[in-house]
């Protein structure tokens, strides 16, 4: 264990609280950097896949994790990211100025929609965007002209300052390329955190009352949250429907919503590791599974399976680690850091009782 | 406190089909004016058609949401795995009363399925949902739609994932009246549903039980000091959700096929629930017959593709005017 003897304010809200963690980091980045000479183009194409699915998780995590506000309805944001960017780069739009373009629409449009949103609580915004994602395959079936439908459209190749990028001849090009979006996306989001934004955020997480107490406009804060929400799910969803080659409204179901829900709790609410541990599981959960079913001789896909163990494990997480992956590593870390000196229950919560605070 | 508990549904019931009715058939005569005589009869016949079957549908969706209603009252927990738990207790009867599977008449298979279904809903809230107590809804949410996931899982891989009917004695085939050809399966879903909401309703309004689960609801410890085992009757509350999940998914099943996505109409059962303030019994089922009437009626007379749409499109009108839902502001406390 460290500890820090804390000579400025600063201190507090650093990057980086020390050169020990600093160094971690950086050591991280040259392995992430490094990762196509270490690896065969498959397993490029699936970590590929895993910083996808990351960037489209911290999206949710920052409604959900940071702001406390739960969306079922994110695979709607996605497809509009989507759709926007593909629609954009086939008018002859630069990808990077449509892909930053994709971004910010789904962000206003999230924004827009927020506003009546938010005035609904907990179960009844869960539900609320659950029938707006149900409603966004609809609509992208309606929307013939422009969305192609139940056909789907094929993802154009991307064109990166005259230098092409296809997803099969340059698997390489695009890790990098997806790399650069993370990491813009997490030093953006680790920034908003240490900003006064990011800690409205979680003034509205713990309490809504007290945040307004505090002096933070819950409303305005809760808008923005999901704006930028939105927008960084919308961007995963652009890389996600162009790296999957094509896509329909199937592509963007509002299973796609859960999925994504459910892989911010196995990593851990509320920590941006989390949302990374979240996407090494959901990406890798599929070929472990098939691994499995060969290896006791059934051959055809069990359909469902991934869906009802995927269930299974979700359960387990809320009923013995509700806190995710990153909270058992933080457990171990403290228990390994305090060594001997852990308790049981240094992180036990506390016991509560439901007193409803309906009229009716 | 709980006065007037909807004072009996019926009435409020025969108004809302009236005024559907008179509301399409309206709009029908506009869109098809120049048809005349027969066909005008014939029209109003189709209607009343639409609207039988929409309400039959309707009152699945209704018990659905008195699934939802029951839980949210006594945990201030929504249940998303309620269309799931409907489909299982649909599925468990049919693995009882199919010929194929264990071919036991339907009348004794009735108390077995609810017992299973029953203990099942007990079972699920001992060993998952109680360690949820006092955590966020968004634990509740989640841990719910992995039930959900799991059980739809399960289904398929116990009874396959073909459609499948049940033998069902509600499935009689059709009566005509004059031009009119009803489905006997239609009716009695109706008068049913409509048995099962009274008996619920005297339930919490007059049994001892009943009452508990309203105190518990209100406020946990002050149920708890007044010698209320809060648990189990939470408990309790999970079993009587299970056996009224087993009652929609045999109404269900008596109405055509049946394979493990029919869980799925759970969502337009959100839409019910809503629609009736999530708080009341009666108006869970007014809401279920709302969205029922809603859907026939639009595929009918919309254009395709907008049909789908229409249940969520007035689910998330409800939510954005009338967040309470449309009855809650109506009386004072309703059960």
């Amino acid at each position: 264990m460290r500890f820090h003897f804390k000579t400025d304010y600063d201190q507090d809200i650093r990057l980086f609280p020390d050169w020990w963690n600093f160094s971690l980091y950086a050591a991280l980045l040259v392995l992430a950097l490094a990762l196509p000479l270490l690896i065969d183009p498959f397993f490029l194409g699936e970590a590929t896949n895993v910083l996808i699915w990351s960037v489209a998780g911290l999206g949710l995590m920052l409604l959900t994790g940071q702001t406390g506000q739960v969306s079922l309805g994110h695979s709607a944001f996605m497809a509009l990211g989507c759709y926007s960017c593909v629609l954009m780069m086939e008018a002859n739009v630069p990808f990077v100025l449509a892909f930053v373009l994709a971004g910010v629409i789904t962000g206003v449009v999230g924004a827009l929609i927020a506003i009546p949103a938010l005035k609904l609580h907990g179960v009844y915004l869960a539900i609320a965007t659950l029938a707006l994602a149900i409603l966004a395959d609809d609509i992208i079936v309606l929307l013939k002209e422009w969305t192609d439908g139940v056909n789907g459209k094929m993802s154009p190749p991307i064109d990166l300052f005259g230098y092409e990028i296809s997803r099969w001849n340059n698997p390489v090009e695009w890790y990098y390329l997806v790399l650069v979006v993370v990491l813009v996306v997490t030093l953006f989001y680790r920034n908003l955190l240490r900003a006064p934004l990011g800690r409205a955020f979680a003034a509205v997480r713990d309490s809504e009352i007290s945040a307004q107490a505090m002096g933070v406009n819950v409303a305005q804060t809760k808008t923005i949250a999901f704006g930028i929400s939105c927008a960084i799910t919308g961007l995963g969803g652009a890389l996600m429907g162009l790296f999957a080659g094509a896509f329909n409204n199937e592509t963007f179901n509002f299973l796609l919503s859960i999925q994504l829900l459910m892989m911010i709790v196995v990593g851990g609410l509320g920590f941006i590791h989390g949302a990374f541990l979240g996407a090494v599981v959901i990406a890798f959960l599929p070929q472990v599974l098939s691994m499995t079913t060969d290896l006791f001789g059934r051959g055809v896909a069990i359909p469902g399976l991934e869906s009802g163990v995927f269930g299974v494990i979700l359960i387990l997480f809320i009923l013995f680690e509700p806190m995710g992956l990153y909270g058992r590593w933080l457990k171990i870390r403290t228990f390994l850091e305090l060594f001997p000196f852990a308790r049981k229950d240094m992180f036990k919560r506390q016991k509560s009782y439901l007193k409803t605070e309906r009229l009716r | 406190m709980q006065e007037q508990i909807a004072s009996a549904p019926a009435p409020d019931l025969v108004e809302e089909e009236r005024s559907q009715g008179k509301r399409i058939t309206a709009q029908s005569r506009g869109t098809l004016h120049h048809k005349q005589g027969p066909q005008n009869r014939e029209d109003r016949v189709e209607v009343l058609q639409l609207l039988i079957s929409g309400l039959a549908n309707g009152c699945v969706y209704g018990l659905i949401a008195l699934g939802f209603v029951l839980i949210y009252k006594a945990t201030e927990a929504v249940n998303f795995a309620q269309g799931d738990f409907m489909m299982l207790g649909a599925f468990v009867t049919l693995g009882l009363v199919n010929p194929e599977y264990a071919g036991i008449p339907f009348w004794l298979a009735l108390p077995l399925v609810f017992l299973i279904m029953g203990v099942l809903g007990y079972l699920l809230d001992i060993v998952v949902l109680r360690a949820v107590f006092g955590q966020s809804q968004v634990a509740v949410i989640i841990v719910t739609i992995a039930l959900g996931f799991v059980i739809r899982f399960a289904v398929g891989e116990i009874w396959g994932h073909e459609p499948q009917s049940l033998r069902s004695p509600l499935a009689l085939g059709d009566v005509r009246i004059g031009e009119l050809v009803l489905g006997l399966a239609d009716i009695a879903v109706i008068i049913v549903t409509l048995i099962m909401t009274f008996l619920l309703w005297q339930f919490f309004q007059r049994t001892k039980m009943g009452l508990a689960m309203q105190a518990a609801s209100q406020n946990q410890m002050a149920a708890y000091y007044m010698g209320i085992p809060v648990k189990r009757i939470q408990g309790m509350v999970w079993a009587l959700a299970g056996i009224v999940a087993a009652v929609a998914g045999i109404l269900y099943a008596s109405k055509g096929a049946l394979d493990p996505t029919a869980g799925f109409i759970g969502i337009k059962a959100f839409a019910a629930a809503v629609i009736g303030g999530f708080g009341s019994l009666p108006g869970a089922l007014l809401g279920g017959l709302i969205v029922g009437v809603i859907e026939p009626f639009a595929s009918r007379y919309l254009p395709p593709g907008w049909s789908q749409i229409a249940p969520y499109a007035l689910l998330i009108a409800v939510l954005l005017f009338r967040p309470h839902g449309l009855f809650a502001q109506v009386r004072a406390k309703k059960v």
